[in-house]
């Protein structure tokens, strides 16, 4: 049995059909990284996963941990060990980072009090993301992972608006979160890796591709290959 | 004290508000001016020193200094005010420093509408809190209105004095005691900051269902001056409508006005503020946060620009939690001069819901991430309100959510 596993997934946002009958699975302990050009569908595949309720799943089936969860609430899949790391997540005002920090640490199974590692102690008492940098919005986002210690990580284009002083931190941290870290006893987990560029790849390596094109799985193989071919070739697609 | 014309006044008695529902003060009997003194704050019977601490006032006359009215006349006042303090009721000030007079109905007009008409009218009582120049008060300064008699009318007349290079907090807690609901509150409030003098003034209403509610409130304020006003209401009530303006008639003189209601379903609220910069470079910050949870809400909020280099901000936001009731924003701009700097904010709808995804993706119930976001939305920016406050917030958030 596979951790995760798409059957056949249909997906509409906006009023419009964007996925279109995608299949796929992921193992325990594998990194896979997803390509496709903008529009492709990437972030609603992994919007679908989470259940935000901007996509709605018109057929098909998602199965995580041969549980299916395909209409569950979206809490019900963060405590069944999915983690999502928001692209741009929303301001939050009047609630404190250092809040939201203790609340899922108490929900997941993750730690408080490691806000030094992610140099976040001045933002503790911040209202979330209001005001952050996008060094900084990526960190605390990572920080609160660390807190919830899912079992299966999904992050969208967690190298996007970071600067070069920041990325180095960020790809340490990601590399943490999906392969442990001996320092606080955590194991390896799963990933799912939205990338445009690939740089994030420098820090994590990847066991699998898939490349989404029109809202269909229409390659998977080996990372660096497929990145390769990308880089050279493109999509063949341009931009939808 | 004869200011007033008597045919003004009568005339005055029938003369409906600018804003709000038209209240009929006929309805209403006289509040009881002969009331049961309370030696010491802690022998307070509990019933009401329950409902005092729900408004934010403590029964601890040692750290505090306390003023209690019940109906119309004033029950309690702490022995010995500290240092640079002088608390009384209205009346026996009036009497003891001639002075006084000077700030009688002074910045109120009792001839605004039919409240300050009554008020004024009655010779209401009230409390008198006078702080001498160049002191800042070490302890917090309360004072709490008790409504305690139905079918009746509290008539109260109130005067704040903040000395020249003063500063004083003070939290006013207002509330239906006993069985009074369907009863009248009516409060005038004259305040007076001196140069560079401040005051924080924290209001905190907890009334019943049917209770009408008409605070009118002044603030004079002298060059340098800061006045930050937060008004709380978090349960339900028949029928508020307050509209405090600050004249900001010294140079530099600033204020903000915090209001944070919750209008639960047959609740009617229309509050806001209004702030007159006369003098150049003052400021104001006017921020209304508040929820309907199926009641009518009405945010307003003025600005009056009149001098150089002012500069104010006015929000007026509103979540409706539930169906069934009228939200409005009112923001209202005013220039009588080029060099100002006025702008707003104002919106009324649901929580997105995102933020409530985004919470629940750290595992967070829908219910939970809801009040999370609303008890941030309510509080957010809000400081100065007391320790226990926090908790009746969380608790009134909790119980009208249990009620949907």
């Amino acid at each position: 049995m596979s951790l995760l596993e798409i059957k056949d997934l249909h997906v509409e946002a906006g009023g419009r059909e964007i996925l279109k009958g995608v299949t796929m699975s992921l193992e325990e302990g594998e990194t896979c990284v997803l390509f496709g050009p903008n529009g492709s569908g990437k972030s609603t595949l992994l919007s679908a996963i989470m259940g935000y309720g901007q996509t709605k799943v018109t057929s098909g089936s998602i199965t995580f941990k041969g549980v299916d969860i395909t209409y569950m609430p979206i809490d019900q899949r963060a405590k069944l060990g999915i983690g999502m790391m928001m692209q741009r997540p929303p301001n939050v005002i009047g609630v404190k980072l250092g809040t939201l920090v203790e609340v899922t640490a108490k929900n997941g199974k993750g730690k408080t009090g490691r806000e030094k590692e992610f140099n976040m102690q001045d933002f503790l008492n911040r209202d979330i993301n209001v005001g952050f940098s996008g060094g900084e919005i990526k960190r605390s986002e990572l920080m609160q992972l660390c807190a919830q210690s899912p079992d299966f990580v999904m992050l969208d284009e967690p190298e996007s608006g970071v600067d070069l002083e920041n990325i180095g931190l960020i790809g340490k941290k990601v590399h943490e979160l999906i392969y442990g870290s001996e320092a606080d006893g955590s194991k390896s987990v799963s990933a799912f890796v939205i990338t445009h560029t690939g740089q994030i790849m420098d820090y994590i390596g990847a066991h699998k591709a898939f490349v989404l094109i029109h809202g269909k799985i229409v390659r998977d193989g080996k990372p660096e290959e497929i990145l390769e071919d990308i880089k050279n070739n493109g999509y063949g697609v341009g931009d939808e | 004290m004869s200011k007033y014309d008597q045919k003004d006044i009568e005339k005055a008695l029938d003369k409906k508000a600018a804003y709000g529902s038209d209240i009929d003060l006929g309805r209403y009997e006289e509040g009881d001016y002969e009331v049961e003194q309370i030696e010491k704050l802690e022998d307070t019977p509990d019933d009401l020193q329950k409902k005092m601490i729900n408004v934010g006032v403590t029964s601890d006359d040692d750290n505090k200094d306390t003023i209690l009215f019940i109906d119309n006349a004033m029950s309690h006042c702490s022995s010995k005010a500290q240092e640079g303090l002088i608390m009384m009721s209205t009346r026996q000030a009036v009497e003891q420093y001639p002075w006084v007079k000077d700030y009688y109905w002074n910045t109120m007009d009792p001839t605004k509408d039919k409240y300050t008409a009554k008020t004024y009218q009655e010779d209401s009582d009230g409390y008198f809190v006078y702080v001498k120049p160049g002191y800042h008060l070490k302890m917090p300064v309360q004072t709490c209105m008790m409504l305690s008699k139905n079918k009746s009318i509290q008539n109260l007349h109130n005067i704040i004095i903040v000395g020249d290079d003063a500063s004083c907090d003070m939290v006013t807690g207002c509330t239906t005691v006993h069985h009074a609901n369907d009863a009248l509150h009516v409060g005038v409030s004259e305040m007076y900051i001196g140069k560079n003098a401040s005051l924080s003034f924290t209001m905190i209403h907890s009334w019943s269902e049917q209770t009408a509610v008409r605070p009118r409130t002044n603030v004079v304020m002298d060059q340098g001056a800061n006045y930050v006003n937060n008004y709380v209401v978090l349960d339900p009530v028949g029928n508020i409508q307050s509209f405090p303006s600050a004249y900001l008639n010294g140079e530099g003189a600033k204020c903000s006005f915090n209001t944070m209601c919750i209008a639960h379903e047959n609740s009617n609220i229309d509050t806001g503020g209004c702030a007159y910069l006369n003098a150049p470079k003052t400021g104001a910050e006017l921020v209304s946060r508040n929820i309907s949870y199926g009641g009518r809400m009405v945010a307003r909020g003025r600005l009056i620009g009149n001098a150089p280099g002012a500069k104010a901000h006015l929000e007026c936001k509103s979540i409706i939690l539930k169906d069934g009731g009228i939200t409005e924003a009112i923001p209202e701009l005013e220039a009588s001069c080029a060099d100002v700097e006025m702008t707003h904010e104002a919106a009324v709808g649901k929580i997105a819901q995102e933020q409530i995804e985004y919470l629940m993706t750290r595992g967070l119930t829908e219910d939970e991430a809801v009040s999370m976001i609303v008890r941030g939305f309510l509080v957010g920016g809000i400081s100065g309100l007391p320790d226990n406050l926090q908790k009746e917030i969380d608790l009134a958030i909790d119980k009208a959510n249990e009620g949907d």
